[in-house]
């Protein structure tokens, strides 16, 4: 699993991605109350706004970490945005089809995002 | 429970004058397709029930007239009655706009009397009176801006620079008018570092666009290196935006005309005693110098043009004209200095418990933190907020700004007593005394109140905006 | 210190100051000031001299004295009786003088009855959502055609010639900042706009009806033709007028905004009023403005009402945030809900069909007097007809008159006994 400095999560398998946002993203926004992510088809370029989630207190957009098409949304964290308090990653927000594997070179390990955050 | 649950069929709250021309079928002055189908399903109740239901609602109110109201940035002085009374004069409330001006001659007159009024207050050269609040100010003064820009072919110039203690309504106002937003992160002082802002303007180069700040700051400091600000600003092609809502520190001391300001608004709402009626209507006057002056709605070929219907805010424009014929110029000026006398001596009573980031002086408002007493005890600004209440005051603004930790903003205005002020600080001491010996009170406040901590989080998760 | 009537808004006197002054240690109140540069500061302020309370009743007499009430004017306000009770409960000091409702606890007043004023208009323009209110009609449209550009990610926008022409105006400064453009669908010789005439690809489309000519337009055909190019169809409606006339989302509108003047507001010279926005619930989290909604207690079972999905605004969003809005009309809208409470649907239906009633009466009468209408489309409260009349509303070419309940028939038949004039 890499990490962007958005706080975004993405685990690649092939050419597709599944990204969702990280613990730390879901604790510092607190209680999530809304989630919605463009639809399936949608083009991003890497660090275009996939979506958005937004807690009472705060809102964050998501940004891609890569660049590709939107494949499949996840309705669960849509229906109850309270599953990506609870578990951000196995609630995972979209599949993308990888344009640019090499974009994946920009991206941190675990060890790195940890260091990252406590910065 | 709302008036819509409290309807009883058949009941009627009001029965209009019985018609006294001859009745012909409706459809056939409207269309009958035209015609609704179902009628709106309204309340139907008597008019002793409507009464008691907002009577009861209103003592459910916390009002300027109820207690002390600190609200940092929001400037809740009193709000003279006879203000209220002669904004509710009836030549003035059966005028219209668009009667011949021969028919409106006292209300054109009290406008421009008003706008002359707001000019010699601010150091400008023209006033609009068409913004119906101080974020709408904004958005005019911006296009103005804008207009500029495009008038003298700079149409690149699209970067507004923004400190980071600026309200929300800054960047979201200057996005509105079709800018890009950076940030200028504020000094460890809480002010706009110079050196800094230098560089965030030549990285902006030739797209600048100008510089919106609100002087003294949200921190309640007064920008002291304004004058080389906007030598800095101006030196790079950009002009300077006044966010007038701090306005009330400086009456008859200071202008943002002085200061170098090129366009200001204002919020009458605030600083000129219109009474905020729980969320508006207030209004926000835009004044500009001689370069903005011609791009005013309403004022020749360079007017960005109309930014709402008919005049303004009359009725807010009456009250704020009779605070400013009250006061005079002498009277602006006692206001200010009282304003500030006020918060210093409150932030004295203040900062030996609570943590005041930014020094021991302020003008109108202060910061304070409550990071340390959470670290320590728990009890969040939040939590101190709710305290207050039970103690009989209006909490401060909290968690704004948001470069503060923990903070509360507190903004005691002039028109407070010193034993108001004693009384407020007492309960605040007496609070952080509570948050050490018994936290958990503070944590479950308020208690004395029609309902006690709502859930926020299920109301945005479900959102129910309706019946 | 001289003794102006400043003290009475300000408390401390000249002794208690000095004492204050001196607890903080310093001279005088110029010592407050030392931050701010000498090259910055001015000298007293050139105001007129100050007024006790009695002198400024005087002087505001005397203004107030020198304008004249119209009878027949309208173009977007008009003169509906107020209840007294409308003055009184929007007079209470703990309405008037809260603040925006940031801490729940202490504003169910104020929050309750937007909750009520978002209902009333619900039901009114047959929408799913309603916010706190805008600052007008204007600006509430200008927000519409904002919110329909990001929404559909169009760049023109159209507005029926009809429409009131400072919503045409506001709409034009807003766009031009925005990178959009504002056509004008015509209107045909009954007045009415032809749907036909609208082409395709917009962001949105605004109908206005009764439009500024009074005219009721085709609304169901102008949504569906808006609909089918992908448009977003936006309604300009007179709330009271709803009471009597289909609701524009039963006609097939997506956004509903108005002015609610209409609703137990007094004209006062243009404001202020609210204007109200109402949208279908799709639209909910791109709204402008606050919004209340209801919730429960963290630890307990009452319920209570709280501003809600703030994420969309400008203190959490900034440069993001759906609107720049912060203040917008709580206590013009307070009014509205006051007065469709007191009226009720039976009253609300009574206002609306007298004052329909007396306008086909005062245009009966203008034509025995020879002044003929402009157009012959259905219509509610104002007609345009072909000549100039003194205390009428002057058109490009003849007047426009406006009827409401509150004129009598002796009112109505002394304008129209003076026949055609001046």
């Amino acid at each position: 699993m890499l990490y962007s400095q958005d706080h975004e999560w993405i685990n690649v398998k092939g050419d597709v991605g599944t990204v969702g946002i990280t613990d730390h993203a879901q604790s510092q926004l607190g209680d999530i109350v809304f989630c919605d992510i463009e639809p399936a088809g949608t083009v991003l370029s890497a660090g275009d706004t996939a979506g958005v989630v937004e807690s009472v207190k705060a809102a964050s957009d998501i940004y891609s970490p890569v660049s590709g098409e939107i494949l499949k949304v996840n309705e669960d964290p849509a229906d109850d945005p309270a599953l990506l308090n609870t578990d951000p990653v196995a609630n995972w927000l979209y599949t993308i089809r990888l344009n640019d594997p090499s974009e994946l070179d920009g991206l941190m390990d675990e060890e790195a995002y940890d260091l990252y955050c406590r910065g | 429970m709302t008036t819509y649950e409290k309807s009883v069929p058949g009941r009627r709250g009001f029965i209009s004058e019985q018609s006294d021309v001859p009745v012909v079928s409706l459809a056939s002055i409207m269309g009958e397709e035209n015609l609704r189908k179902t009628p709106a399903a309204l309340p139907e109740l008597a008019e002793t029930d409507v009464v008691r239901h907002y009577t009861a609602l209103a003592k459910q109110n916390f009002g300027v007239d109820t207690g002390f109201y600190p609200l940092g940035s929001c400037t809740m002085k009193y709000n003279p009655k006879i203000n209220e009374a002669l904004a509710a004069l009836p030549g003035f409330l059966g005028a219209h706009p668009l009667a011949p001006d021969g028919m409106n001659r006292g209300c054109l007159r009290l406008l421009a009397e008003l706008e002359e009024m707001l000019c010699e207050v601010c150091g400008m050269e023209a006033f609009t009176l068409q913004p119906a609040a101080g974020a709408h100010g904004e958005l005019t003064g911006l296009m103005c801006i804008a207009a500029y820009f495009e008038k003298t072919g700079q149409t690149g110039r699209k970067v507004i620079l923004i400190p980071d203690s600026a309200h929300g309504t800054n960047p979201a106002s200057a996005a509105q008018a079709g800018f890009t937003v950076r940030s200028v992160p504020s000094g460890s002082d809480g002010l706009v570092d110079p050196d800094a802002l230098r560089v965030a303007a030549e990285a902006a180069g030739e797209s600048l666009a100008g510089l919106m700040l609100t002087n003294p700051n949200t921190l309640g400091l007064f920008e002291r290196h304004i004058v080389e600000i906007a030598e800095i600003i101006h030196g790079a092609g950009g002009l300077l935006y006044y966010d007038g809502a701090n306005l009330n520190a400086v009456m008859g001391i200071t202008t943002p005309g002085a200061m170098g300001f090129d366009v200001v608004h204002l919020n009458l709402h605030k600083t000129f005693s219109t009474p905020h009626g729980g969320g508006g209507p207030g209004a926000g006057p835009v004044g500009a110098n001689k370069v903005l002056a011609p791009f005013l709605p309403g004022k020749g070929e360079d007017s960005i043009g109309r930014v709402r219907a008919y005049y303004g805010s009359f009725g807010v424009l009456v009250k704020a004209y009779c605070y400013i014929r009250t006061l005079g110029g002498s009277g602006l000026r006692e206001a200010s200095e009282t304003a500030v006398l006020n918060a210093n001596w409150l932030l004295k009573k203040l900062r030996g418990a609570y943590d005041a980031p930014h020094g021991e002086w302020c003008m109108h408002e202060f910061v304070l933190s409550c990071a340390k007493l959470k670290a320590e005890t728990g009890v969040s600004a939040m939590d101190v907020a709710k305290g207050l209440i039970d103690k009989g005051f209006h909490p401060p603004t909290v968690y704004f700004p948001t470069i503060v930790p923990e903070s509360m903003m507190i903004e005691p205005t002039e028109t407070e007593a010193p034993e108001t002020l004693e009384a407020f600080a007492s309960a605040m001491l007496a609070l952080y005394e509570d948050a050490h010996v018994n936290p958990e009170t503070l944590h479950n406040a308020p208690v004395t109140t029609p309902v006690g901590r709502l859930d926020a989080t299920a109301a945005a998760r479900n959102p129910v905006i309706k019946r | 210190m001289t003794c102006t009537a400043a003290g009475n808004y300000i408390p401390p006197s000249a002794g208690e100051r000095e004492a204050l002054l001196r607890e903080l240690g310093l001279n005088s109140a110029e010592d407050l000031f030392i931050n701010i540069p000498k090259r910055c500061r001015v000298g007293e302020l050139k105001l007129p001299k100050p007024l006790s309370e009695p002198e400024l009743r005087r002087a505001l007499e005397a203004l107030a004295a020198e304008n004249e009430t119209p009878l027949f004017i309208g173009g977007g306000l008009y003169d509906h009786y107020v209840p007294a009770a409308v003055d009184a409960l929007c007079s209470l000091p703990e309405f008037v003088t809260a603040y925006t409702p940031y801490q729940p606890e202490i504003s169910q007043g104020t929050l309750t009855s937007i909750f009520e004023f978002q209902t009333g208009i619900c039901r009114l323009t047959g929408l799913d959502a309603a916010n706190a209110s805008m600052y007008d009609a204007a600006t509430a449209a200008a927000e519409a055609m904002l919110m329909a550009a990001v929404h559909t990610k169009r760049k023109t926008v159209r507005v029926t010639a009809a429409t009131h022409p400072h919503i045409k105006e506001t709409l034009r400064t807003y766009a031009r900042f925005n990178g959009l453009s504002v056509a004008e669908i015509p209107f045909d010789g009954r007045g009415q706009t032809a749907a036909d005439a609208m082409a395709g690809e917009d962001a949105c489309v605004i109908a206005q009806s009764p439009n500024y000519f009074g005219v009721i337009e085709p609304m169901r055909a102008i949504a569906a033709k808006a609909s089918e190019t992908g448009a977003v169809p936006v309604a300009v409606c007179d709330p009271l007028s709803l009471a009597i006339l289909e609701s524009p989302g039963a006609m097939g509108f997506d956004i509903a905004v108005g002015e609610c003047q209409p609703l137990g507001s007094p004209i006062s010279f243009g404001g202020p009023h609210a204007g109200y926005f109402a949208a279908n619930e799709n639209f909910l989290r791109r709204m402008p403005g606050r919004i209340v909604g209801e919730t429960g207690e963290v630890n307990g079972g009452r319920r209570g009402f709280i501003l809600t999905l703030q994420a969309r605004e400008q203190h959490i969003r900034r440069e993001k945030a759906t609107s720049n809005i912060c203040s917008n009309a709580a206590l013009a809208a307070l009014r509205a809900t006051v007065y469709l409470a007191l009226l009720g649907p039976e009253g609300l239906r009574e206002v609306a069909e007298t004052t329909a009633q007396k306008a086909a009466y005062m245009r009966g009468r203008l034509e025995e007097a020879g002044v003929n209408p402009l157009f012959d489309a259905p219509y509610f409260r104002e007609f345009a007809v072909d000549s100039i009349l003194t205390g009428a509303l002057p058109l490009e070419r003849g007047s426009l008159i406006a009827v409401t309940e509150k004129r009598t028939r002796a009112e109505i038949d002394a304008f129209c006994g003076r026949g055609r004039s001046r």
